[in-house]
């Protein structure tokens, strides 16, 4: 087992330095790649928090979270469409922006509200593998659902011009849209910190994850707990929605897929149920596939290595999971076997 | 439930909203569009408009059975009440279609269904069309609520026969025009395009009038053949496998070309089905990945049958790779189970996925290109030879299929009731348990994702040369989403559940092409309502059907779906 970690490792490190020594890539272009990696890790923590808070309360992966992720962007692009076409998101980005924000988010959290009423909280007391399926038959029927209702299409997120623009600092540059995705994620996880370490509702939020029955015999309103944890984690995969449709400007029934893949990985690359954890495991798998196919795929020589980014994603998730299953945070809560 | 029989509106409008959105998500989903081209009676009633009155239907008879009315008034209203209150929704939807630009935002609001929905009569008398519509379901699900069970149960299964009749028309008439005695019968029976009128009526009366008297004789006619001697029970046991067999040997002769390549394609997914159903359905080891076995079966006949690849091929013959794939795929089978043996249940699901999609992007990259044939796939993969038959078409594959699949499940049966068999269920129960047992926890872990992938890719290794060639594409997420879909609906564990799950699920959406696009709308639909009201899945496997039964007759069963999924699974 070990000699299989030992030979990926050492794959890794030989890569990165034939490609370091080669000197293919300049500095700048370095910077480029790392600020990438973080403003799309801001966004894989941002998704990653709803599977975390979830996992640590139900103890299960909420799998169609990539669907709340999606279904938010994908509705309010109508919105966004229009004032895109009327100009008035060139006038007013700032004010357009944060009405779509809104909107998205709202419909994600509704998503996810429903989503915890009908198909989860029935079975809420029925063993691991019944909710786990119903959560998987949940994301297919809203990924396709949404397909039916919007179409199948890919489509286009307005361009704005102020986002295209890039903060320079000599040689080394940063686009506006990085910006804006790396401080709004920035923000809103700091917002949440806050309200699960200093509020009434956080504490009942950290108890309830930590022993449902107790917390119930302290007057804690369980069920209504479960809503709100839903209802948070909801609202910041749609904030995480429009940041990703900003910066990649498309949404489609199926955007979803893969970053919530990725941003389960990444909560267990920070340890599940673990909050920070979620935060760091983002960033560090944005930067990590933002980083890998240039620097360790390429110096191995293979050809074409952005193909593989996705499959680095995917061989991280089962390595961490085959070595360090608690993350790297470690998981906040001690496991229950099921 | 006493306490509640008083005049209670509540629950009828409830569960009549949650119909009515049911009712205005399948018109904007394009369902009623897209079968109204599909007559079940011809020039009556076409397929679309049937989802529509099914649904009203549906929920007006949930909203009078949940709400626990007896008097015939009370039924009445609640029927009523729950119909129109559905049929108001559509009612909204027709007026806010009427009035905003919804075909901007829903792709499915196009004039076309305004027409469909309003009967080509304008928003005015087309919503209130779609009332009376309301009120009249609503009603004769009270009617037929009060009818004694009996009867209802003979009408609603005739009427489920008719529906299906007149949907399966491609299905009957090619089967049936094999024998040249049944052509006036199908004459009368179909018009060009659904039932006729006159057919409908007596296909309905005729098989109400059967089942009505099947239901009084039927236990009889059962005790009778308990009665009989144990030798003429054999027999009788004996002549209806016989029949079945000749049956299945038959059908590609029957059903004609379009037909057998259905029933392909339904073997395939069996086959994958009942590998699947090893790892998931007895050892309870949840793989969302299992379309990785089923890819590795395929590319490794394909590589070493191609001569595509720039090489010299390795072998011509398609039987001397099978053991192979087999082989390739019993090993990742194992490799793959290594460093999960002591991953939790979702982590499991969550980590196989990922292996599925690892092996997808490595066939389609240009890193493997050279081995694998990156995104152009391998082509001129051999076909299958026995003795001096060449198998090239559909119906030649379908008995490869059905000797596949015939073999597949009787290693399954026979592995399901051995030692292994029990230990995986046991494991499935409670692993700390089974290994306080003395149950081997790793090797049979291990067993299980072997034998399951060597399942996967004997189904492979027939895709690949029934195809001739394989594309990375062919092996997404979805294949694996179909075959989990098909052993959680059939029922998990069950075998003859694998069977009724591929054909409804793989062949169903085949015989209707308009179908395939909502498959897996409905697939996901259709694994949650399960989860929440069916756990076991249709055909549920002896063990758990035992318990449920047990439960019954205690009686003691709470309303509620969780309370069924707490006892059926054994849970406190």
């Amino acid at each position: 087992m070990f000699l299989i970690g030992g030979s990926i490792l050492a794959l890794v490190i030989v890569g990165s330095a034939a490609t370091l020594m080669g000197g293919k890539y300049s500095g700048a272009q370095w910077f480029d790649l790392v600020v990438f990696g973080v403003a799309l890790g801001s966004i894989y923590a941002l998704i990653a928090l709803g599977y975390t808070m979830v996992y640590g309360i139900l103890r299960m992966i909420n799998f169609a979270h990539s669907e709340v992720f999606m279904s938010g962007p994908f509705t309010a692009y109508f919105l966004a469409d229009a004032w895109g076409k009327s100009g008035f998101l060139e006038e007013n980005p700032v004010l357009g922006l944060l009405v779509i924000f809104a909107l998205a988010m709202t419909i994600s959290l509704v998503v996810a509200v429903l989503l915890e009423r009908i198909a989860y909280r029935p079975l809420r007391f029925a063993p691991r593998l019944v909710p786990l399926i119903t959560a998987i038959g949940a994301s297919f029927f809203l990924q396709y659902f949404f397909r039916g209702l919007y179409g199948p299409n890919i489509k286009p997120y307005p361009e704005i011009a102020v986002l295209k623009q890039y903060l320079r600092f000599g040689d080394l540059r940063i686009q506006y849209v990085q910006i804006l995705v790396i401080v709004a994620a920035a923000l809103m996880m700091a917002g949440l910190q806050l309200i699960v370490q200093r509020t009434r509702v956080g504490k009942a939020m950290r108890a309830v994850a930590e022993d449902k029955q107790t917390a119930a015999l302290m007057g804690i309103d369980v069920d209504n707990i479960i809503v709100i944890t839903f209802m948070i984690g909801g609202a910041l995969a749609g904030a995480a929605g429009v940041l990703y449709a900003l910066m990649f400007r498309q949404v489609s029934f199926i955007m979803g897929f893969i970053p919530g893949i990725k941003a389960f990985t990444a909560a267990v690359l920070g340890g599940i149920g673990n909050i920070p954890g979620a935060m760091v495991g983002g960033l560090f798998l944005g930067v990590i596939e933002s980083l890998g196919p240039s620097l360790f795929l390429d110096g191995l020589g293979i050809p074409a290595p952005q193909q593989l980014k996705d499959a680095i994603a995917f061989t991280l998730l089962v390595l961490v999971l085959i070595f360090r299953p608690s993350g790297i945070l470690g998981e906040k809560l001690a496991e229950k076997k099921a | 439930m006493k306490a509640k029989s008083n005049v209670d509106a509540l629950l009828p409008i409830k569960i009549g909203l949650i119909g009515g959105i049911v009712a205005v998500s399948i018109a904007l989903e394009g369902m009623i569009q897209a079968f109204s081209t599909r007559d079940i009676v011809s020039g009556v009633i076409s397929m679309g408009h049937m989802l529509l009155l099914i649904t009203l239907f549906a929920s007006s008879y949930i909203a009078i059975s949940r709400s626990g009315a007896s008097q015939p008034a009370r039924v009445l209203f609640a029927g009523a009440l729950s119909g129109v209150v559905s049929s108001s929704l559509m009612a909204v939807l027709l007026w806010t279609g009427n009035f905003l630009p919804l075909g901007g935002m829903f792709v499915n609001a196009t004039s076309q269904l305004y027409a469909l929905l309003t009967f080509k009569q304008g928003v005015m008398t087309g919503s209130l069309f779609m009332l009376i519509l309301g009120l009249v379901m609503g009603a004769s699900s009270a009617l037929v609520y009060l009818l004694p069970g009996r009867v209802r149960q003979s009408a609603l299964g005739a009427l489920a026969l008719v529906v299906a009749l007149g949907v399966l028309q491609e299905l009957v008439t090619v089967t049936s025009s094999t024998f040249d005695a049944l052509t006036p019968v199908i004459k009368f029976l179909y018009a060009t395009n659904g039932l006729s009128t006159a057919g409908a009526i007596t296909i309905f009366v005729a098989i109400a009038g059967i089942s009505y008297l099947w239901s009084q004789r039927g236990t009889q006619i059962q005790s009778g053949i308990n009665r009989l001697p144990p030798t003429s029970q054999r027999a009788l046991r004996w002549t209806s496998i016989l029949v079945g067999i000749a049956i299945l040997l038959l059908l590609p002769k029957i059903l004609g070309l379009y037909l057998s390549e259905v029933l392909d394609n339904v073997g395939l997914y069996m086959l994958m089905g009942l590998g699947l159903n090893i790892v998931v359905g007895f050892a309870g080891l949840l793989d969302l990945g299992y379309v990785a076995f089923f890819a590795i079966g395929a590319y490794t006949v394909g590589v070493l049958t191609s001569p595509e690849l720039g090489r010299a091929i390795i072998t011509d013959s398609w039987w001397l790779a099978l053991p192979f794939a087999i082989a390739v795929a019993v090993l990742a089978g194992v490799l793959l189970g290594i460093p999960v043996l002591r991953m939790r249940g979702d982590y499991l699901a969550i980590v196989t996925l990922g292996f599925g999609e690892i092996i997808r992007i490595m066939v389609g990259s240009d890193f493997l290109r050279s081995i694998l044939g990156g995104s152009q796939g391998v082509l001129l993969i051999a076909k299958p030879e026995v003795g001096p038959i060449k198998i090239i078409n559909p119906p030649e594959f379908y008995y490869l299929f059905l000797g596949g699949c015939l073999l597949v499940i009787f290693i399954s049966v026979r592995v399901k009731n051995s030692r292994l068999g029990r230990a995986w269920m046991a494991m499935r129960e409670d692993e700390d348990v089974a290994q306080a047992m003395g149950i081997n926890l790793v090797a049979t872990k291990l067993l299980a994702f072997g034998l399951g992938a060597s399942f996967g890719g004997l189904a492979g290794a027939m895709f690949a040369s029934k195809l001739g060639s394989v594309y990375p594409a062919s092996f997404n997420f979805l294949v694996s989403v179909n075959v989990l879909s098909l052993i959680i609906i059939g029922g998990m564990g069950s075998i003859p559940g694998v069977v009724v799950g591929a054909l409804a699920l793989v062949g169903l959406p085949e015989l209707l092409r308009e179908f395939a696009e909502f498959r897996f709308v409905v697939y996901g639909a259709a694994l949650v309502v399960m989860m929440l009201t069916r756990p076991e899945g249709l055909v549920p496997e002896a063990r758990r059907q035992i318990e449920l039964e047990e439960f019954r007759e205690v009686g003691k069963a709470p309303p509620g779906a969780d309370a069924v999924v707490l006892k059926t699974l054994g849970q406190p």
